[in-house]
Parts: structure tokens; C-alpha cells; sequence
């Protein structure tokens, strides 16, 4: 086998390169020498990044799984699969993550024999441990089609309705209790993002958030193996973007009207840059551009506003973890190089590890060409394109 | 009954023997570097700060506050801390996996950690629980050669700390820091000077609430959650798919009537 060496290619190896000498720097020399966490900041970019954002961008996989086997939107059907190893990746990430970002990592065994149930971290543990498994589930038919084994298929088969609840009922629970963790903060965390309503907007963010992932994975991946778009998948799912953006506006309109922080939050404040930095990613760009129907029929459009809100909410999540405690703590917190290289690692795995997974397995259905409505997408690679064409080589 | 310490500021002379104390006990490191530092640390349970006003020289102490409802105890997935009958919130080290959400929730800003340990353990106050399970007080109590620091029944000293109030409306302030201070604590401070001033949180800020329910108001409706949120997602299952089933009847039927004497292709 011949190995071409791309650009993007020697990009990976080098995130990849640089993320294991951090790695080492943190099994061997430990937390502190590895971040600038401090008693005073003992989260740092891991927990809000790696695990408060992973979890949200692996919201696709029960937002498509809920959409086409729990309320029959058959449109979407070529979507799930791409949707669900997004979703198994994205977990299993989040678990590498923390593996770093624990202080005894080899006891995280623990959470399954001195269990808390008064702790939020204890349910959601248990419930990404849980979702984990039930998407593995989802994702082996992938695995079993490959190798053409019938029979585990069709057991797979009968239990997948309980595999869809289940899944749902997890991904309700734990999306949620993401923001639950941090309702026990009220004195610490900036009134801005400390809300009675956290359970909410990290659920209500989390589906959003999932639409957009699958607008843009689809894209991204349109764009990456050379696939056509299917318009009404775009179509429908840009239109649900719109509702699940304006439920979430009205919900954090509704939180900070009725907690009298309206007046608070238009007033120039180092918390109010970035709560509008915030707000504009999240709201006024992609609602704005989502409600002319020309946008929303445009598949470069609907990209360009999904990235949007995606990067909006990651905004959001990195403001409640990090931004939102700078005041109380009384200096900020920037991540050392080594921090944010590790967790360049994980994206990097996650996008290889995608290449591979869509090289090997039927992710996507099979190319059927005479199918109406398609749109060509052009070719301008916005991302890091390449990495997923040539991941698998 | 429940023990706790009373620490009087206005009768602390500053000699820092509280320190040296908590560090033998404890097994750490003592010595005029460790003395001067001015803030906890993983090798500081508890430090004595100075602040001059009038040119005289105040005190104030702090440490772990060993509350009523600790939030370090509700949230700890492994459930790593826990408060003893006796008062003391105490850690076990064996089951902690090194989440620091004790860290990142506790009011006070307690437990701290080994940042440089390659097997870090959080460290804090944690009110000596071996001499206090056996009726002796705390190696910070027993030193202090004024009686700033006290050791006692928890309601005992509030009953003194009330009296001293009453006794000497000048000297102090008329309230206890820990008395109601997110439900109540195990360390009870009285202060001629607003004990903010030394970096404890405002007693408006953190309110009277226990730290635990602000979670546990959530946490308390999961039991309740799980089994109508998977009634309602199974009903919904049914029912499109129920539908689907009825439409593929209706369409066969349909066929059907088409060919009566066909059948099924």
C-alpha cells in the first residue's frame, strides 16, 4: 500500500505528535504541569470543552434517532447512520477525555461501586456509560451488514425499539444534567449563565445543536466523499433548526426577564462580551438567516448557518464553564498550549476515526444517481476537508 | 450532638500554633516558608491572616467549615466525603477518582489539590475526626494558648458565642458567621470585623440554603421522571408505528379488493 503524504495528512501527524507529548507530560508529570488549573480554577478547558461541548455536538445521534423511528420522519432516514456514529465517536471521546482530565483516572471504575445518588455527576455517569452501550448497539448493525452476519442482525432488530427509548430517555436525562451540575455553584457562577433553568437550556441547546451537527456533517461529508446532497433532508432539517432556535431564545429571553437581568444584560461588561459574542452566534445570525426561505432552501446557506449556531452554543457551554467563574475567582483562565493540544488530539481522533468508520462501513446508502432532487455541492473546502477523504488511506 | 469550634477573632493573638498543630497532626510540612504563606494550600489546611487597622494588627483564621449539609458530600460521585456524627466532613482517599467537583461546588473554597501529584488526593480540614470520635478536641483547640479557637458542643457554643455577643456589644459584631450560613456550619467565627473581609464569602451571597438542594431539587424528580418520560416515548413509538402497520393493512386491502382472485402477487 502506497502512503501518499497530503497536507492535511501532515497536519493530523502533527496535532497528533504534539498531543501525545502533552499526553506524556500529563501521565508523568501530572495536572499541574500539564494545565493552568489551579485550586481557585480546578475546571479547566477539558471539562468545558471536551466534555460539555463533546456531549452536546454528539447530540445529532438521538435527535435523528427520535426523528425517523420515533415520530416516522422517513426523509431523514439516510441521515441516522451518519447521525449515530457521530454520536458513538463523539462518546467515546468524551471518555478519552476524561480519562485526562481526572485526577485517578484508573479509579473511574469507582462510579459503579460507591455510588452516590445524590450527585449529579454519579447520574451522568451513569447515564453516558449506559447511552454508550445503547449506541454501540445502534451502531454493530453497521459492523454486522459489513460482514453480512444475518442472524445478530435480526436479534438487534427485535430489541431496537427498546434500544430508541432507552437511548432517548438516556440522552434526555444526562443533556440535562450537564447543566444540573452546575446548579450547586449559585454564589460562584456569573448570573448570567447561573439559572434555576440550566436543565433546560443545556436540553433545549443540546437538541438544537444536534440539528446543526447533522446539517453540517452531512454537508461536510457531501463535500468530503464526493457524495450528493440530498435537498429535502436540509430543507427539513434547516426548518427544525429554526424552531429549536427559537424555543431556545425564548427560553433564555423568558430566564432573564423573569430574574430582572434584561437591563443587566445590555450594559458593556467583560461578561456581557461575551453573553452577546454569545447570543449573536446562537440567535440573531442563524434565526436571522434561517427565516428567508431562500436560506433555507440553499444548502450553502444552511451550512453556513449551522456552523453558526454550533459555534454559538459552543460559545455558550465555554462561558458557563469557564468565563462565568472568572469574577468570582478574581483573574481568568487561559489554557496552557499542552491543554488545548489535547484536546486538538481528540477532534483529530474523532474526524480519523470518522474517515475510517465511513471508508470501511455503510454509513451512507448507496449512491442511487437516477434519484430526483439532488443537489451538487461545489467543492470549496471550508474545513479541514481532506482529513476525512484521505483518513482511512 | 453535633461538634464544632468556635474561633473568637478578637481573642486571637496571631501566634499561628493553630498551624503548626494542624500540620503535625496531619503529617505536613512545617517551617517559617510554610508559616508566611498567607493562603491554604494542599499542604495548608488552615491559616491564620493578618490585616492592620488602626495600626493594630487583626486576625481571622480559616479553614474547613465542616457544614451541616456539605456540598462537597452531595456531589462527589463516588461519594468520597461524608460528614461523621460527630460533625467532621471527612475524605477517603481510596474511593476518590479526581472529578474535583467537591472543589468547583463548595462555598468556601475548601478542599484543595496535588496539582503536582501523579496520584492526587483533594486535602483539607477535615476537623481531626480520630481525637474527635474519642471526646478530645481538635489539634488547633488544644494549642491555642488564648481559647480564640474552641472546641465544644455545637449548640453549647452558640449559647457562648450569644452570651459574649451580649456581654461586649461593643467589641464584637453582632452576628456569628456559620450559624445559618448555607444551613449552618461546624466552625462558628465571631469578629469585630466583617469576616468578608478576609475572603469568606457574604453571607447574602451564599445564602441559608443547603448547598445540596439546590441539586437535589432536580435530583429528587429523576425516580419520577424515568418511568413517564419512557411510558410517553414508548407511546409515541406505538402509535407511528402503529399507524404505519394500519397503512400497510389498509394498502394490502386495498390491493386486495383490486384482484379478488389474484391475491398476494
Amino acid at each position: 500500500m502506497k502512503i501518499k503524504l497530503t497536507f492535511w495528512k501532515m497536519v493530523f501527524l502533527g496535532i497528533m505528535a504534539l498531543g501525545l507529548y502533552s499526553s506524556f507530560i500529563r501521565y508523568f508529570r501530572g495536572l499541574g504541569a500539564v494545565s493552568n488549573m489551579t485550586d481557585q480554577f480546578p475546571w479547566g478547558l477539558w471539562i468545558g470543552f471536551d466534555c460539555l461541548c463533546g456531549v452536546m455536538l454528539a447530540a445529532g445521534g438521538f435527535c435523528m434517532v427520535g426523528a425517523v423511528y420515533l415520530f416516522n420522519v422517513e426523509r431523514l432516514h439516510s441521515v441516522v447512520r451518519p447521525a449515530v456514529l457521530t454520536a458513538f465517536l463523539g462518546y467515546i471521546l468524551f471518555i478519552v477525555g476524561l480519562l485526562f482530565d481526572l485526577g485517578r483516572p484508573w479509579y473511574i471504575w469507582h462510579q459503579l461501586i460507591y455510588m452516590n445518588p445524590h450527585s449529579v455527576m454519579f447520574e451522568v455517569g451513569m447515564c453516558v456509560m449506559t447511552y454508550t452501550t445503547v449506541l454501540f448497539f445502534e451502531f454493530l448493525p453497521n459492523v454486522l451488514e459489513r460482514f453480512n452476519w444475518k442472524t445478530p442482525i435480526k436479534w438487534i432488530n427485535k430489541i431496537y425499539p427498546v434500544l430508541i427509548v432507552l437511548g432517548i430517555l438516556l440522552s434526555t436525562l444526562h443533556q440535562s444534567s450537564l447543566g444540573s451540575l452546575y446548579l450547586i455553584m449559585p454564589s460562584k457562577l456569573h448570573p448570567f449563565w447561573y439559572t434555576p433553568a440550566l436543565p433546560f437550556l443545556f436540553f433545549g441547546s443540546a437538541v438544537a445543536v444536534g440539528l446543526a451537527m447533522t446539517i453540517f456533517e452531512s454537508t461536510q461529508s457531501a463535500k468530503a466523499f464526493g457524495r450528493h446532497l440530498e435537498r429535502p433532508v436540509l430543507v427539513t432539517l434547516g426548518g427544525a433548526l429554526l424552531i429549536a432556535l427559537w424555543v431556545n431564545a425564548l427560553l433564555r429571553f423568558e430566564d432573564y426577564f423573569h430574574r430582572g437581568l434584561l437591563r443587566q444584560i445590555i450594559q458593556p461588561s467583560y461578561e456581557a462580551y461575551f453573553l452577546w459574542l454569545e447570543l449573536a452566534l446562537t440567535f440573531v445570525i442563524p434565526i436571522g438567516m434561517l427565516s428567508f426561505k431562500k436560506v433555507r432552501l440553499s444548502p450553502q446557506l444552511l451550512y453556513l448557518a449551522s456552523i453558526s449556531t454550533v459555534l454559538g452554543f459552543i460559545t455558550n457551554r465555554l462561558n458557563i464553564a469557564l468565563i462565568g467563574f472568572e469574577t468570582y475567582v478574581g483573574h481568568h483562565y487561559v489554557p496552557k498550549w499542552t491543554e488545548f493540544s489535547i484536546t486538538l488530539m481528540i477532534i483529530a481522533m474523532g474526524f480519523a476515526l470518522f474517515g475510517v468508520a465511513v471508508k470501511y462501513l455503510p454509513i451512507f446508502p448507496e449512491e442511487n444517481h437516477a434519484a430526483e432532487m439532488r443537489v451538487p455541492i461545489e467543492t470549496n473546502a471550508v474545513l479541514s476537508t481532506p482529513v476525512f477523504t484521505h483518513a482511512g488511506d | 450532638m453535633s461538634k464544632a469550634l468556635l474561633y473568637d477573632a478578637t481573642m486571637c493573638i496571631g501566634c499561628k500554633q493553630c498551624e503548626g498543630a494542624c500540620a503535625q497532626q496531619n503529617n505536613l510540612r512545617y517551617d517559617d516558608a510554610v508559616a508566611a504563606e498567607s493562603v491554604q494550600s494542599e499542604h495548608k489546611y488552615t491559616v491564620v491572616m493578618t490585616k492592620a487597622v488602626n495600626k493594630e494588627d487583626k486576625f481571622m483564621r480559616r479553614l474547613c467549615m465542616h457544614c451541616e449539609h456539605p456540598a462537597c458530600a452531595s456531589v462527589c460521585p463516588v461519594g468520597a466525603f461524608h460528614k461523621t456524627k460527630d460533625g467532621p466532613v471527612v475524605y477517603d482517599v481510596w474511593k476518590c477518582i479526581g472529578c474535583r467537583y467537591c472543589m468547583v461546588a463548595c462555598p468556601f473554597a475548601q478542599p484543595k489539590y496535588e496539582w503536582g501529584s501523579l496520584n492526587p488526593r483533594v486535602r483539607k480540614c477535615i476537623m481531626c475526626p480520630d481525637r474527635v470520635s474519642v471526646g478530645k478536641p481538635t489539634a488547633c483547640a488544644e494549642i491555642c494558648p488564648t481559647g480564640a479557637t474552641k472546641f465544644g458542643d455545637r449548640d453549647d457554643l452558640i449559647r457562648e458565642a450569644k452570651e459574649r455577643i451580649r456581654q461586649n456589644p461593643g467589641v464584637y459584631l453582632n452576628r456569628i458567621y456559620g450559624l445559618n450560613e448555607v444551613g449552618g456550619t461546624c466552625v462558628l467565627i465571631l469578629s469585630s470585623m466583617n469576616v468578608e473581609e478576609y475572603g469568606y464569602p457574604a453571607s447574602a451571597k451564599i445564602g441559608e440554603t443547603p448547598m445540596p438542594e439546590y441539586t437535589g431539587r432536580v435530583m429528587e424528580r429523576i425516580p419520577d421522571f424515568i418511568p413517564v418520560w419512557s411510558l410517553v416515548l414508548g407511546g409515541i413509538y406505538w402509535i407511528s408505528h402503529r399507524r404505519e402497520e394500519v397503512a400497510a393493512a389498509e394498502a394490502e386491502e386495498h390491493e386486495h379488493k383490486q384482484h379478488p382472485n389474484g391475491g398476494a402477487r
